[in-house]
């Protein structure tokens, strides 16, 4: 714990960001109000802490000094609004400061609710539960940053008018609606990696964001199959994600580098999911991590495996993704022929601009001799990142083989 | 809270119906409007004749401008209405999806803007 009160601030920040949004938005539902309280409230609290040092209970103090803003606002005459001071007094007045609810389950599912455009719910957790402003979440998702903030208006305004209820669903709509929620934090996960082979180690992407989304989920719902699932399967990631200036891909990667207390986190919430023998997407592709990750006793890559575990997938959740990953594997397991005869059997017209599908073409048709195919491969998975790293590998991996036939 | 849910539909799909289709579509829409008010939900509803007899009328910039026919001339219709009044739209999305329209059709929640008071 730092003793830097704008140290502090920020600590409190992280930690309690969300969990202090859910409680003042749930009652009104809504969340620009209890974003702006919010504000307020830190901005008051990196004001005063330095002088009159550190409150006892930071969440208490923050809570006490964002729900007077609130209550303020409301009485503003100004305030126009749906919901009258009678509506939030009480909410006001019985939460406990020091015994702070964890709503931030609610929240998620408010995020990942089916009446939310599918495209903002990512966005929306990472503003609501880990209070990151629409700028920072513009550029990861490469957006303008005015239209990110936009739509992120735009989203909450529907919240609030539309009376989107703060509830965990109850049973027999929990799958469907769980779905949305682990999607949403698979989406801040993937959105700079779109191969799950490849290696996480740019500190750019929202990986870690994800990361933590997954493992909050896994505290709020500890026997869901698939929370477990996806939480494994970004726990595998990060043990890999190396602060490195090359992009080294996962094969030769050096499992010494790996993140060891990750991995096993990672191994033991993919047992704990396997407990419950409710198969799941995200318990593949992280059983397929695990594989990976065995590397680090083994030394060696079981492949057959993998390409086993990849025809699961398909099976469940069939994406062209998990093709080309699955082409790679068997390049692998049984040679780059092989390899390529599986990239061979996805529609060329679906994977035109898919720059991973790219990539594996050309690094196996370099690895069957044909080079000039492959320096044509290369070219165009060269042109189809924007990740300054991978390029910087795929311009070597080029480099190989430019002047041979 | 109070949601309106909007009917619509493609014309072409429903032609001149004939008794005995005029009579399981009532039937059908009957039981759903029993089930609302058994609920405790219902509000009102009507069912709109086919956009043919609609007549449109705006006074913008205080010109009186009548059309023959409807305001949008689109495939999908506005062929009925229902307004409930429901906790929230988890639970105006579940009457939703029992409405018999959205089964020929799609059906537009809104929930309603009109103050309190004035309902």
């Amino acid at each position: 714990m730092s003793q830097n009160p704008k140290a502090r601030a920020a600590e409190v920040a992280r930690v309690s960001y969300g969990k202090l949004l859910a409680v003042l938005a749930k009652q009104t539902r809504d969340i620009a109000l209890a974003e702006d309280a919010l504000a307020e409230a830190f901005t008051r609290a990196l004001e005063t802490w330095p002088h009159e040092g550190t409150p006892e209970k930071p969440e208490a103090w923050l809570l006490t000094t964002a729900r007077n803003k609130m209550r303020d606002q409301f009485k503003s005459a100004a305030h126009q609004t749906s919901v009258s001071l009678d509506d939030i007094e009480p909410v006001m007045n019985d939460l406990d400061p020091h015994n702070i609810p964890d709503e931030r389950l609610q929240l998620l599912f408010v995020c990942a609710h089916p009446a939310i455009d599918e495209n903002i719910r990512t966005p929306l957790m990472l503003q609501t539960v880990l209070g990151l402003e629409a700028a920072q979440i513009a550029s990861a998702f490469l957006v303008p940053s005015t239209a990110m903030a936009q739509r992120l208006v735009r989203a909450k305004k529907k919240i609030k008018a539309a009376h989107i209820p703060f509830i965990v669903p109850e049973k027999s709509q929990m799958s469907a609606r769980l779905e949305a929620v682990l999607e949403a934090i698979y989406g801040a996960f993937s959105i700079e990696i779109n191969d799950t082979d490849s290696n996480p180690n740019d500190n750019e992407d929202l990986g870690l964001e994800a990361l933590y989304l997954a493992d909050l989920l896994v505290e709020l719902l500890p026997n869901e199959a698939e929370v477990l699932g996806l939480a494994a399967l970004l726990n595998y990631a990060a043990s890999r994600r190396i602060n490195s200036e090359h992009f080294t891909p996962l094969k030769e990667q050096n499992p010494a580098t790996w993140n060891t207390p990750r991995a096993e986190r990672a191994d033991n919430l993919l047992a704990r999911a396997k407990e419950h023998n409710k198969l799941g997407r995200f318990q593949i592709e992280a059983a397929i991590q695990s594989v990976h990750s065995q590397r680090r006793f083994s030394g060696t890559t079981d492949w057959v495996a993998i390409v086993q575990l990849y025809e699961g997938l398909l099976h469940l959740a069939p994406t062209i993704g998990a093709v080309v990953a699955q082409a790679s594997a068997i390049g692998e397991a049984h040679n780059a022929k092989a390899g390529l005869a599986r990239l061979g059997q996805i529609d060329p017209k679906t994977i035109e601009n898919h720059q991973t599908a790219w990539a594996t073409r050309a690094h196996l048709l370099a690895e069957a001799g044909d080079n000039k195919n492959a320096r044509t491969a290369f070219d165009k998975a060269i042109s189809l990142t924007s990740n300054t790293k991978v390029r910087a590998y795929l311009e070597a991996r080029l480099a190989l083989i430019q002047t041979s036939n | 809270m109070r949601y309106t849910f909007l009917l619509y539909s493609d014309q072409k799909n429903t032609p001149d119906q004939t008794p005995e289709q005029m009579q399981k579509s009532l039937k059908t829409f009957g039981a759903y409007i029993g089930a609302l008010k058994e609920a405790g939900v219902f509000v009102d509803t009507d069912w709109l004749q086919p956009t043919e007899t609609a007549t449109t009328i705006s006074m913008v910039g205080g010109k009186k401008r009548v059309q023959d026919g409807p305001f949008a001339d689109t495939k999908e219709q506005l062929g009925g209405y229902f307004v409930v009044e429901v906790t929230d739209l988890d639970a105006a999305l579940a009457w939703a999806e029992k409405c018999p329209g959205a089964y020929y059709g799609n059906v537009e929640v809104r929930p309603s803007a009109m103050p309190e008071g004035q309902k």
